[in-house]
């Protein structure tokens, strides 16, 4: 089924009764060339781009739930490549890349909307790290620009520029950066990659791995029977410990419950993307009108995706602080997603010490903007072996090497990341 | 969450700072670079029953010792940290 003004017309002349499905729900086959344990976002663009980038098409998606619902699901949409360090910052700028392309690509209405990000500064010190941070994107290639306080004012002017301890100096803005529709991220990739004969296999849980007599992985136990493999990818972000487990790995992840939360639907407010770092609260607005929100992560580990309140009357603080105009607003829902802290904020996208077993894991709350870049980089080494240029470091031993990718600079202590 | 602090009773977490898993434990000088590669880097993650430390910030100021569910945030026990007076006020 392709979607374009033609299908769209046909279908209104019967009202829009009979559209086929987006996608083909499977039953799993005995055996697959590659099965992707995870039906998220990743783990289905993973599939997409197997088929589509390298041809292999003999691939499964087993998803324990039903598609997107888990963090695909779960996050605030964001779409981004303001990243500073070697590793990252070509990467999240391939992934950007491929947003700006997705919809041509995936022949899907993914909603992307490039209304751009402001991270807020607050002082001297906060403007030359951000000066720096832009810098950084610009000899790389990427979009930015340092707004000073006028720009901002002109941008946005409900914002408290006058706030007693963090009064609003300016911004780095990128223009490129905006938001997506994420269940249609989910869709759209399910939709391509079924396509290409893509098996999506639901309500299909994991539970152990086939080994062979040498210790490498020929297949993956599940609630739906023994499915064989050539190679297993897992990209089960939340859980990553837990499928590792199975194999016999320990991971440097801890599991946290991220909240994130949505006002009742308002007139046009926010342009874009604004974050207030310092006061540990970003904000955009939906098409719907509601604002999306959110803040830190509640701190301590947890697997239960739902956290407590002190971190929501936090994040409410945060809004209030920055814009009080949002005062009379009512929070409309609140939800949480388990996030895979890794310890240096950075994912993993590596083979690991069992053959055959390769992981996608360690997103931290960044998870969603990398949809694409990640697909695309973990099936590069899934069909041929090596790594793709820009996911070459995200390497599961970087942390025994040394060779850590620390944006924030927090250390091994992934409740700061 | 509400946690049941030995010295000051129950209270909600937003007044607890969280260290994490309390089963890393800092090995001898000599242990190797594998020995404390582990302990910083690895966890086990564990979905269900964990021991924790807890700090009370907005309360006593002791470290705790709590055994918290991480599947469904059930506190099992909270305790006094070895070495935070708990024992002399606990009896």
């Amino acid at each position: 089924m392709k979607y374009s003004i033609f299908s769209l017309a046909r279908a209104a002349l019967s009202g829009h009764k009979n559209w086929p499905r987006t996608w083909r729900d499977a039953a799993p086959k005995e055996r697959y060339d590659v099965v992707i344990i995870g039906g998220g976002g990743h783990g289905l663009a993973t599939a997409y781009f197997l088929a589509h980038e390298f041809g292999i098409r003999n691939v499964a998606v087993l998803e324990k739930g039903w598609i997107g619902s888990g963090n695909a699901g779960r996050n605030t949409t964001i779409i981004r490549s303001n990243y500073m360090l070697p590793g990252n910052i070509g990467f999240y700028e391939l992934s950007m890349k491929l947003w700006e392309r997705m919809e041509q690509d995936l022949n899907y209405n993914t909603m992307v909307s490039q209304r751009g990000i402001v991270n807020l500064y607050h002082s001297d010190a906060q403007r030359d790290a951000y000066a720096r941070r832009g810098n950084a994107m610009r000899i790389n290639g990427i979009d930015s620009e340092l707004l000073d306080q006028a720009a901002v004012r002109k941008m946005m002017p409900f914002l408290n520029f006058d706030n007693a301890r963090f009064p609003i100096q300016g911004g780095l803005l990128q223009r490129r950066a905006g938001t997506a529709r994420h269940d249609a991220v989910v869709w759209g990739y399910a939709h391509a990659a079924s396509g290409l004969g893509v098996d999506i296999i639901q309500n299909c849980e994991v539970t152990g791995f086939v080994r062979d007599a040498a210790g490498a992985v020929t297949g993956v136990e599940t609630s739906r029977g023994t499915i064989g493999a050539g190679k297993v990818g897992m990209a089960v972000a939340g859980n990553s410990s837990r499928v590792a487990a199975m194999a016999g790995l320990r991971l440097p992840i801890e599991s946290h419950v991220l909240q994130a939360f949505v006002s009742e639907g308002i007139k046009p407010l926010i342009p874009g993307v604004v974050t207030f770092g310092a006061g540990h609260f970003y904000v955009s607005q939906s098409d719907k009108g509601g604002l999306v929100f959110g803040g830190d992560i509640d701190g301590y580990n947890s697997y239960a995706q739902r956290g407590n309140l002190p971190t929501v009357e936090d994040v409410c603080e945060g809004g209030m602080a920055l814009m009080p105009v949002i005062g009379r607003v009512r929070m409309l829902r609140q939800w949480g997603g388990i996030m895979d802290m890794s310890m240096d904020g950075t994912p993993i996208i590596d083979r690991t010490p069992v053959d055959n077993l390769y992981i996608n894991a360690g997103w931290c709350y960044g998870g969603f903007k990398a949809t694409p870049g990640s697909g695309l980089v973990f099936a590069h080494l899934l069909a041929k072996n090596e790594f793709h240029k820009e996911g070459a470091l995200f390497r599961l031993d970087r942390f025994r090497r040394g060779a850590m990718i620390d944006e924030k600079g927090q250390g091994a202590q992934p409740n700061l990341h | 969450m509400r946690i049941n602090c030995p010295f000051c009773g129950p209270r909600e977490n937003g007044e607890f700072t969280y260290l994490g898993d309390a089963k890393p434990v800092r090995p001898e000088g000599g242990a190797g670079e594998e020995a404390f590669y582990d302990y910083v880097y690895l966890r086990d993650n564990v979905a269900g029953e964990m021991s924790e430390w807890w700090y009370h910030g907005g309360g006593c100021r002791s470290w705790l010792k709590a055994v918290r569910n991480t599947v469904t945030h059930e506190f099992l026990s909270v305790e006094a940290a070895p070495g935070a007076g708990g024992k002399a006020v606990q009896k």
